[in-house]
C-alpha cells in the first residue's frame, strides 16, 4: 500500500539520529529554499548578482583608504587591500549567514505554522545562500591575487574547504542558538546587528592578529580568528600555517554546532505554538 | 485490516500565558527582575521547584480514533473546539503533549492554500517551490506540471510573478498544486472557503475524484456541513478538546445540528420573592428546547387581577448591550394573543435564532401596565438570561465565521 512508510508522532524527544536522516530525505526542499532566496534577492535588486561583489568590494576600498592608507594599520607585509579583502570575504560570509540564520524562524513563520518539514533546513538554506555570495565575491579575490602576483601553494588551496567548513559550523551553530532565543524573545533581533558589528572588531578582519602580541592567544578563542588568519597564511603566505590554531577552531565550532542543534531542537518542540 | 492512522490518548497542553499572545521581550524580563527582585526570585524558585501554579489549558485531551485506508473523515466542531490543534498535531507542525499517533503512509497537509507562495516568483516557479514545500519530489512536480496548470487555468500567466495575479488566479493555482499532491493521506483544513462558486464546485469535484477514484485517505475539517455531507463517509465531532461523536456522517451531523446539544439553557426562579404585584408576579423565567430544535422563552407567573393593558415580554440585547428588540405577549393578531387567567399562567414564544449572529445575547424580562406603570422597567435589575448563539444555523458555505453586523438573518434569494 504505502511503500512501508511509517510515521510515528509522539511527544518530541530531544535528539535522535533519524533527524539527520530526515534532513537528507528533504534535501530537495533545501535546494528549493536556497534557490528561492537567491532568485528573489537577485530579482529585487537592479544590479542582481553584482550586489554580492559590490558590497565587499566597496567596503574593501573604504577600509583600504582609511585603515590601510591614513591609519597605516600593519598588514603582515602584504598590500593592505588584499589583506583586508581576504578577511572581509570570510567575515561577511560568517556575519551575514549568522544574522540570516538568527531571523530565519521569524521570516518563515507562515510556512512553519502550516507545513511540516525538518526545521533545520531553514538555517541550512540561509547559510547555503550566503555561500553563493561568498563564491561570487571570491572572484574579486582571485583577480586581486593575479594583480598583486600571489600564487597560493597547494596545501593552501586544500585548506580552504576546511576553513569554509569551520565558518559554516560557526555561523550555523551560533545562529541556531540565536534563532531559538529570537523566537522566544522578540526584541533580541534588534540588538543583533549591533552585536555582530562589535564581533567584527574583536576579530582580526581589519588588523592582523599579530597586533595583540603575546596576548594573541586570547583572540584564538574566537573561531573566526583562526579561519581568517589561516586563510591569509594559505593564500598570501603572511605567516606559516598554524595547525594548532586550526585544530582549536575546528574543535570549538564543532562544540558550538552541537550545542546549537541541541538548543534548536529543544525550542523546536514548542515554537510553532508561540511563533 | 490494519488502520492507516491510529490515534491513541492524544493530548495537547498549553500554558494560558502563552495563549494570551503577545510576545515576551527580554527587556521586559530584565526590567521586571530589577523592579521587583523579590517576586522575580519567588517565581523563579517556584519554577525550579516545580510548585508553580501555572494556569494550564488542555486544547485536546484523551483523543482516540482509528482511520482505515480509503476513508474520508470529516471533522466538525465549534470554533476553539480543538479541530485545528488536532490537525496541527497530525501534520506534525506541533508535537502532542501526551499519547501517540501511528501513521502507515505518507502525509500531505493542506492547512492553507498557497503556503510558501512567494509574490516575486512567477507562477511556474511557485508551482515548484510550493510543491516542494508540500513535500513533493521535483520529478513528480515536473510530471504533473501540465495537469496542475490546466486545472488552475492560468496557462497565459505562467511566467508572470504571482504578485500580479488576481486573487482568484492565485487561489486556483494554489489549490491546484495542493490537489496534485501524491500522498497516501491528505489532511485538509477549510480550503474550500476560497474562490468563486464555480471554482469551489470544481474543487469539490476534484476532491471527490481524489477520494473515490484514487482511494486515498482524507481528513477534512470544515464548517461547511454541505461539503462534509457530500465528501465524507464518517465524521468526528470535537468539542472542548474531546471527541463527542464519531460515526456515520449522517448521524453525527444530525446530532451536531441539533442546537441544544451543548447549549446551556438558563433558568431564573423567583427564590427571593421579588416583583410582588397583583397583575403579574413572575415565578420562573427560562429558555427551553422544543421538539423541532427550536428554542423558546418561557414566562411563568401568578396573576391575581386581570388588566387588559398588561404587556409582558422580553428585551433582547447583543453582547455590547445594544438593544435589538422588545417583544410583548400582545404583539400578535387579536386571535393570537394568549388569554390570561387568574392563577398560574405559562406564556411562551419561539426565539428567532435564525436572525441572530454568533455571540452571547442577553434576554431581559420587561413589562408593565401600558401607559400607566412599569412592573419590570428595562435595565432596573429585572431577571435576565443569557444565550450563546453559535452560527450553525447558517447554511452558506462561504461564511463560516461570525458575520459583520448585529444580526445575521438567513434570507433566501431567487433569480427572477
Amino acid at each position: 500500500m504505502s511503500n512501508g512508510h511509517i510515521t510515528i508522532i509522539k511527544p518530541k524527544k530531544l535528539f535522535s539520529l533519524s533527524d539527520l536522516k530526515e534532513v537528507w530525505e528533504y534535501r530537495e526542499l533545501l535546494y528549493f529554499f536556497t534557490w528561492r532566496d537567491l532568485k528573489v534577492r537577485y530579482k529585487q535588486t537592479a544590479i542582481g548578482a553584482l550586489w554580492a561583489i559590490f558590497q565587499p568590494f566597496m567596503t574593501m576600498v573604504v577600509f583600504s583608504v582609511f585603515f590601510g592608507g591614513l591609519l597605516q594599520i600593519p598588514s603582515d607585509g602584504v598590500p593592505y587591500p588584499i589583506f583586508v579583502y581576504t578577511g572581509l570575504l570570510f567575515w561577511q560570509f560568517f556575519s551575514s549567514a549568522l544574522s540570516d540564520t538568527s531571523n530565519v524562524l521569524i521570516t518563515n513563520q507562515a510556512i512553519i505554522t502550516k507545513v511540516y518539514f525538518p526545521r533545520l533546513l531553514l538555517p541550512l538554506s540561509s547559510v547555503a545562500t550566503k555561500f553563493m555570495d561568498f563564491a561570487i565575491a571570491a572572484v574579486i579575490l582571485v583577480g586581486m591575487m593575479i594583480y598583486y602576483g600571489y600564487t597560493p601553494h597547494i596545501t593552501g588551496l586544500l585548506i580552504i574547504p576546511l576553513l569554509l567548513l569551520i565558518t559554516f559550523m560557526a555561523s550555523v551553530g551560533f545562529g541556531l542558538i540565536l534563532a531559538s532565543i529570537n523566537v522566544k524573545y522578540r526584541d533580541v533581533r534588534y540588538a543583533l546587528p549591533f552585536f555582530i558589528q562589535i564581533l567584527m572588531f574583536v576579530t582580526p578582519v581589519i588588523y592582523p592578529a599579530s597586533i595583540a602580541g603575546k596576548y594573541s592567544w586570547i583572540l584564538a578563542l574566537n573561531p573566526m580568528m583562526g579561519v581568517i588568519q589561516s586563510a591569509r597564511a594559505a593564500l598570501l603566505g603572511t605567516t606559516v600555517l598554524n595547525w594548532t590554531l586550526i585544530g582549536i577552531s575546528l574543535a570549538a565550532t564543532t562544540i558550538l554546532m552541537i550545542f546549537g542543534i541541541y538548543t534548536f531542537k529543544k525550542t523546536e518542540r514548542y515554537f510553532a505554538d508561540i511563533i | 485490516m490494519e488502520p492507516i492512522i491510529t490515534v491513541k490518548n492524544i493530548g495537547k497542553k498549553y500554558n494560558i500565558n502563552h495563549q494570551k499572545g503577545g510576545y515576551i521581550t527580554l527587556r521586559d524580563i530584565i526590567t521586571n527582575a530589577f523592579k521587583n527582585p523579590f517576586s522575580f526570585l519567588k517565581t523563579k524558585t517556584k519554577n525550579i521547584l516545580g510548585i508553580e501554579t501555572k494556569e494550564i489549558f488542555w486544547a485536546l485531551k484523551d483523543v482516540n480514533f482509528e482511520v482505515m485506508k480509503g476513508e474520508v473523515i470529516g471533522i466538525i466542531g465549534r470554533n476553539g473546539a480543538g479541530k485545528s490543534t488536532l490537525l496541527k498535531i497530525l501534520s506534525q507542525i506541533t508535537p502532542p503533549t501526551t499519547g501517540e499517533i501511528r501513521i502507515n503512509g505518507t502525509v500531505g497537509s493542506l492547512l492553507e492554500v498557497g503556503t510558501g507562495f512567494h509574490p516575486e516568483l512567477t507562477g511556474r516557479e511557485n508551482i515548484f517551490l510550493n510543491g516542494a514545500i508540500l513535500g513533493m519530489k521535483k520529478k513528480d512536480i515536473a510530471k504533473k506540471f501540465d495537469e496542475i496548470v490546466k486545472f488552475a487555468d492560468i496557462e497565459k500567466f505562467l511566467d508572470t510573478p504571482v504578485k500580479y495575479y488576481s486573487s482568484g488566479m492565485y487561489v486556483r493555482l494554489a489549490f491546484s498544486v495542493a490537489a496534485h499532491m501524491d500522498t497516501d493521506i491528505l489532511i485538509i483544513d477549510e480550503v474550500l472557503a476560497v474562490g468563486d462558486a464555480e471554482f469551489q464546485k470544481k474543487c469539490l469535484g476534484k476532491m471527490e475524484d481524489i477520494t473515490q477514484k484514487e482511494g486515498r485517505t482524507i481528513l477534512f475539517v470544515s464548517h461547511d456541513i454541505k461539503a462534509i455531507k457530500q465528501l465524507c463517509n464518517k465524521t468526528i465531532q470535537i468539542g472542548n478538546g474531546q471527541i463527542i461523536n464519531f460515526g456515520e456522517t449522517e448521524n453525527v451531523v444530525e446530532k451536531y445540528l441539533s442546537i441544544s446539544n451543548d447549549i446551556t439553557l438558563e433558568k431564573w426562579e423567583n427564590n427571593k420573592n421579588e416583583f410582588n404585584n397583583d397583575y403579574f408576579k413572575p415565578e420562573k423565567f427560562y429558555i427551553s428546547k422544543e421538539k423541532n430544535d427550536e428554542l423558546s422563552i418561557n414566562l411563568e407567573a401568578i396573576i391575581d387581577k386581570i388588566d387588559n393593558s398588561l404587556t409582558v415580554g422580553y428585551a433582547l440585547y447583543s453582547e455590547d448591550n445594544t438593544l435589538l428588540y422588545w417583544s410583548y405577549q400582545i404583539d400578535g393578531d387579536n386571535t393570537d394573543i394568549p388569554k390570561l387567567q387568574i392563577g398560574r399562567n405559562i406564556i411562551k414564544s419561539i426565539i428567532p435564532v435564525e436572525i441572530l449572529n454568533n455571540g452571547r445575547y442577553t434576554i431581559e424580562l420587561i413589562g408593565g401596565i401600558h401607559n400607566k406603570e412599569w412592573l419590570f422597567e428595562p435595565n432596573k435589575g429585572n431577571p435576565t438570561l443569557t444565550i450563546e448563539i453559535d452560527r450553525k444555523f447558517n447554511t452558506s458555505h462561504l461564511w463560516t465565521k461570525k458575520r459583520p453586523g448585529l444580526l445575521a438573518p438567513t434570507i433566501n434569494w431567487k433569480n427572477k
